[in-house]
């Protein structure tokens, strides 16, 4: 479902390299976890992926169900079914929540040549959704993300991602700022949407994320590169013994 | 339709006496240079016109081309009177130019009391309409009673393609105790000239909103002076301009608080594409008796072209010590992140552009208290963004 080919990346400003020949495969199905230490590069690829022009791929490709999705823009590759998300997801005062929703998922729909939603479906959908992650209506009236706490930022991207129902869900760090209930629940969150045509990625520092969501495989990445490939056995030695041993082995 | 406008010499002279940048005041906006030719008056209304459409649900007093037809006028609310032909004030001179070419032609002046807080209800609607290009004025005085509440919308739309010149002076007394929300709108042509002038006299505990939409017209000036003249009096005005193409829309006001325990609160957004032109000049005088007044003034502008340019020049002049004024004045883009975050989400660049602008200026519209009156200018600040952004 997704390849990323010997991808080189650097920050467009500055044209200093981040992501350094990283290759990565994820089948439809499989849910792959990427650790690694701080500033190793993982949010970047995420952003790389969801199309973000602060970085300009210089070479390799990635490639989407067989597609390059490189000359996409962000829309476009949402549409085609990539979701981000965010580490820390931003706040935009003024945009009501329920109508960013509802633009978003009229515009999906719109790109896909479905119908789109009237508003009493609109409204069940979101409501059944933000039900199972104990997330108040009260909540979504308020502007997008203003305000909203660091795990309540978290819910709602996950509530996002439930309603968007993308085909490539990149999680980058939904775990950072959930307390342990939260955990569990966006957790049975994102285990709802496994599936044999979708494909996940999880971003996370620790195991206790893929106790809920048991990954298929498990990939380190260091420096701008995947250094190490296992499965899920690799988290917990990364758990035990932290990274140096790998990376060192790797260098 | 009037097609055939000659300029008559007074007009000749006129146009000759337009202040220009040397007038402090009109320095960012030099309408000698900015009128080029200044029309005769328009000497036939024409009534109707596809543009003049009911936004909310409201009892209209019908002006076309400068001219009220009360024939053609909705129920009047309850506690509203007309008076017909009431007296302009006099031009000083030709010194104020505004005045002097509201005077011209047979415009209308009329007069409006309201009482009690029918409007509040369904407000009253003054209904300007433009269809034949010329010179047209209109002269309201408005007065709303000790203890009235009262909701007036002012509106101001042309038909298009239409080169008019309009020129409105409003004289708006607020009187003891009373409320009011007075909101301009202004959706004119791209061709329209409009000079605008709103005089406010407020006085004890009275409570008065202004909001003002600008969304149309080629050159707009308008000038608001409000003199807060009774103890424990408040003025909120909000503004939102939205400024294109070739426009040039100035607001000035001149806030004089004289009198001890008043506030007042200026709040502007203003969007900015095209080759736009905004000025925004903001004075406030305190006067030396005016203790504990609380006055605050803010302009933020969202500057979505490099060929747009906004100007605000806010001027304090306080002469009382214990008082607290500030003002602030803003200039962004729109923000990178903002944009990738609903792109991500599937949401195209061009509605994700407009979702953002629209917030920009919705957080000032949403506080309004008339929810249909909010989506109407919602409404038209979309059909602008969608022409515009
Ligand atoms: N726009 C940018 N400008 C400057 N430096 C950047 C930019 N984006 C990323 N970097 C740098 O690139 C490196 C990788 O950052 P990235 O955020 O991808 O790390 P990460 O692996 O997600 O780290 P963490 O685990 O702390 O979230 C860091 O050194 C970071 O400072
Ligand atoms: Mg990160």
């Amino acid at each position: 479902m997704l390849e990323i080919k010997d991808l080189h990346a650097t920050i467009a400003d500055t044209d200093t390299e981040i992501i350094k020949g990283l290759n990565l495969t994820v089948q439809a199905g499989e849910v792959a976890a990427i650790m690694g230490p701080n500033g190793s590069g993982k949010s970047t690829l995420s952003y790389i992926l969801a199309g973000r022009d602060d970085y300009e791929v210089t070479s390799g490709d990635i490639l989407f169900n067989g597609e390059s999705i490189l000359e996409m823009d962000p829309s476009e590759r949402a549409s085609a079914g990539v979701f981000l998300a965010f580490q820390y997801p931003m706040e935009i005062p003024g945009v009501a929540t329920m109508q960013f929703l509802k633009v978003a998922m009229n515009e999906q729909r719109k790109a896909r040549g479905q119908e789109e939603l009237k508003t009493p479906e609109f409204i069940r959908l979101v409501k059944a959704a933000a039900g199972d992650l104990d997330i108040s209506m009260e909540m979504l009236k308020r502007p997008l993300n203003v305000g909203f706490s660091g795990g309540e930022k978290k819910r709602a991207e996950i509530l996002q991602m439930k309603l968007l129902e993308p085909k490539l869900c990149v999680l980058d760090e939904t775990d950072s700022g959930l307390d342990i209930d939260a955990l569990k629940i966006v957790s049975e969150g994102v285990n709802a949407l496994r599936s044999p045509d979708r494909a996940t990625v999880v971003i996370t520092h620790y195991q206790r994320l893929l106790d809920y969501i048991v990954p298929d495989s498990v990939h380190v990445l260091s420096k701008g590169k995947i250094v190490k490939t296992g499965d899920k056995e690799l988290a917990k030695e990364l758990e035990a013994n932290g990274y140096a041993n790998i990376i060192a082995a790797a260098a | 339709m009037m097609t055939n406008i000659e300029t008559t010499p007074a007009e000749q002279m006129l146009g000759r006496l337009l202040p220009t940048r040397r007038t402090e005041s009109f320095h960012y906006t030099d309408l000698r240079s900015l009128i080029r030719e200044f029309p005769a008056p328009v000497i036939t209304p024409e009534t109707g016109g596809d543009n003049y459409k009911r936004i909310v649900d409201a009892s209209r007093l019908p002006i076309f081309d400068g001219k009220f037809f009360d024939a053609l006028k909705d129920e009047l609310p309850a506690g509203v009177t007309l008076v017909q032909d009431v007296e302009r004030p006099a031009a000083n001179g030709l010194d104020d130019t505004l005045l002097a070419i509201n005077g011209l032609g047979e415009s209308d002046a009329f007069g409006v009391v309201i009482e009690g807080d029918a409007t509040s209800e369904k407000p009253l609607g003054l209904a300007h309409m433009a269809n034949s290009a010329g010179l047209t004025n209109v002269y309201h005085n408005v007065t709303v009673k000790p203890g009235a509440n009262a909701c007036v919308i002012d509106r101001y739309v042309s038909s298009d393609g239409i080169a008019h010149v309009s020129s409105a002076v409003v004289d708006l007394s607020i009187e003891k105790g009373a409320t009011a929300n007075w909101i301009i709108i202004q959706e004119e042509n791209t061709d329209a000239t409009r000079l605008a002038r709103l005089n406010i006299s407020l006085a004890e505990n009275a409570d008065l909103n202004v909001f003002i939409l600008n969304a149309g017209g080629k050159l707009v000036r308008q000038e608001i002076n409000v003199v807060v003249s009774g103890e424990n009096a408040n003025l909120d005005i909000k503004g939102v301009n939205l400024i294109g193409g070739n426009s040039h829309v100035d607001v000035t006001t001149v806030l004089a608080h004289s009198v001890p325990n008043t506030t007042s609160n200026q709040l502007f957004r203003n969007i900015m594409t095209g080759q736009g032109k905004g000025v925004f000049q903001g004075q406030i005088k305190v006067h030396q008796i005016a203790q504990k007044t609380d006055a605050k003034m803010a302009c933020n502008t969202l500057l979505l072209s490099d060929d747009a340019a906004f100007y605000a020049k806010p001027e304090l002049e306080i002469f009382a010590d214990d008082v607290i004024c500030g003002h602030g004045a803003t200039v962004t883009e729109l923000e990178d992140d903002h944009l990738f975050y609903l792109m991500a989400r599937g949401i195209k660049e061009r509605t994700a552009r407009a979702l953002l602008v629209e917030a920009f200026v919705d957080e000032v519209v949403e506080e309004l208290e008339s929810e249909p009156l909010i989506e109407a200018l919602e409404e038209i600040i979309a059909r602008w963004l969608e022409k515009n952004g």
